[in-house]
């Protein structure tokens, strides 16, 4: 070997051992700097937690925003007594330490509940309450579990009785709403409507909190790039790439709560043994008929902005479309979907990946067409929107 | 070479006067000419997921005010093949061939589409208004 060739040989050598450190190196470092156009800056500060606006008052409810109301809200939320059988509450299902889930593919009260149950936190946001948006505020929503035969299974009178009579909350029913009496017109119902309206000052102080993703995006617009890699590893930030980008994943999981709120056919398999779920096109039918909705008479402000409910579109466009759900705070909230179809995020992705016709109506999502190693990069991000536990509540 | 270079230049500048003219001339013709429809929008710039009216302005193609038009509104994006969240309707005509129509959301970023269907005198016509968000 002549001595030029041994010299190009070690040459090689140097830079290939310098190659193998410097991926090392990208490796374990997050990307630096950032790899975002200002554009994608604007997106990432949408989904910023920084940028959720303050929680919008609620005309309908004029207790919506009282302390004390809140405070009978809570007590109510876990109470057992609200069911038939003594054994069921709110939080059966809405269990503050699984992010207010249950881990079950559908909910377990008296019986199983039709669908899987929702986290409840940050849901003050939406105009539409439930998977198929049957329900326009808060306080109606927490009526209907009362009745359900599945999950309390109680009635509107023993409810009332309870609230309206029972030492413990008697006073603070009179203070808040005023004496129960039953000779009036409406009685019970009304005051059924207060039992929600008290639950949903409760509710409206469920609020998610900071996480990674939101220290990142803090990072990124102080131009902090120490606090940048502490705050993401780089699989997290090319999943995040992914997430705005390739994988089209914000055209509804968008906005600071990850959901546009609105309904989707995204092709989700029915549950086993069941018939393909209606949803949307139910649901939509099921809310402008209710008596508890925003334009009714049990609404605290008869001229209230109803623009929601009166503007809400109907159809077959809506068969099999589903309410999108927040993706913050995914850990310990499996299965998912709306009949907890899927048991791991990573599934949940596959089935994205492949978008395969709907059996109802038709799938919006077209398939991505990502690699296992993209998709499990998403999955890397999508741990990153986990934040401490809701705060201690009243 | 120098031919190749202005036909590059020209079409550089075709291509700038066509971005300006779609930021500014916010001015729609029905498909077969007979409307001319623009709108201002409450929320300025719109924002997704913010539910909100707009100001509809119907003329004839020589610019007159339509005053007495029937309007219609279906949003949607071609590309997803679904329509608006909502069932935006006219709520109110407020004269000078402007037009209150209330209920618009849009619930996805990318390209919407909303067609406007104008009958005026027994004349439809529909202009489709094409939106970036």
């Amino acid at each position: 070997m002549s001595a030029a060739r041994k010299k190009n040989g070690k040459t090689l050598v140097v830079v290939l051992a310098i190659a193998a450190l410097a991926a090392g190196v990208w490796q374990i470092r997050p990307l630096s700097p950032a790899p975002w156009t200002d554009a994608e800056i604007e997106i990432l500060r949408s989904l910023w937690i920084a940028s959720l606006p303050p929680l919008a008052p609620d005309p309908t409810n004029a207790v919506a925003d009282n302390p004390r109301a809140a405070k009978l809200g809570q007590q109510l939320f876990f109470d057992t007594r609200m069911s038939a059988n003594g054994a069921v509450s709110c939080a059966s299902c809405h269990q503050p330490a699984r992010r207010f889930t249950d881990g079950l593919p559908k909910g377990q009260g008296i019986s199983s509940s039709k669908r899987n149950t929702r986290s409840i936190v940050g849901v003050a946001y939406s105009p539409w309450l439930y998977w198929d948006g049957r329900k326009d505020s808060l306080w109606s929503q927490a009526l209907a579990p009362l009745e359900d035969p599945n999950e309390h299974g109680s009635d509107r009178v023993k409810v009332v009785e309870l609230v309206t009579q029972s030492p413990e909350y008697r006073e603070e029913y009179k203070i808040l709403f005023g004496a129960f009496d039953p000779a009036e017109d409406d009685a019970i119902d009304s005051a059924l409507a207060n039992v929600g309206k008290a639950i949903a000052a409760f509710e409206r102080l469920l609020m998610p909190s900071p996480s990674r993703f939101d220290d990142y995006v803090a990072a990124l617009l102080d131009g902090d790039e120490d606090a940048q890699a502490a705050a993401l590893t780089t699989d997290e930030i090319l999943g995040l790439q992914l997430f705005i980008g390739e994988a089209s994943c914000t055209q509804c999981h968008n906005g600071p709560l990850l959901t546009n709120n609105e309904f989707h056919n995204t092709g989700v398999i029915s549950f086993p043994g069941e018939v393909p779920d209606k949803g949307r096109v139910a649901g939509v039918r099921e809310v402008l008929a209710d008596p508890f909705n925003c334009s009714g008479i049990y609404s605290d402000n008869a001229a209230a902005d109803c623009t929601e409910l009166e503007y809400a579109r109907t159809g077959s466009e809506l068969i099999g479309a589903f309410r999108t759900p927040s993706l913050r705070n995914l850990e310990n909230t499996e299965p998912y979907m709306h009949k907890g179809q899927f048991n791991t995020i990573a599934e949940t992705l596959r089935h994205y990946n492949e978008a395969l016709p709907a059996m109802i109506g038709h799938n919006e999502a077209k398939p991505l067409g990502l690699s296992s190693r993209q998709l499990r990069q998403i999955e890397a991000f999508l741990g990153s929107l986990a934040a401490p536990p809701a705060p201690q509540i009243l | 070479m120098p031919g190749k270079l202005i036909r590059f230049s020209i079409l550089l500048l075709l291509l700038q006067v066509s971005v300006l003219a779609a930021d500014t001339e916010r001015e729609w013709s029905s498909r077969r000419g007979v409307y001319k429809i623009s709108f201002e929008a409450e929320l300025d710039p719109i924002e997704i997921n913010k539910i909100h009216a707009w100001v509809l302005s119907v003329r004839t193609s020589s610019g007159a005010p339509v005053t007495t038009a029937e309007i219609s509104v279906l949003g949607g994006m071609p590309l997803h093949d679904h329509g608006m969240p909502t069932r935006p309707r006219v709520t109110e005509y407020l004269g000078e061939g402007r037009y209150r129509l209330e209920g618009m959301r849009f619930h996805m970023n990318g390209r919407w589409e909303v067609s406007v269907t104008v009958k005026a005198d027994g004349i439809v016509d529909t202009a489709v208004i094409a939106l970036d968000l």
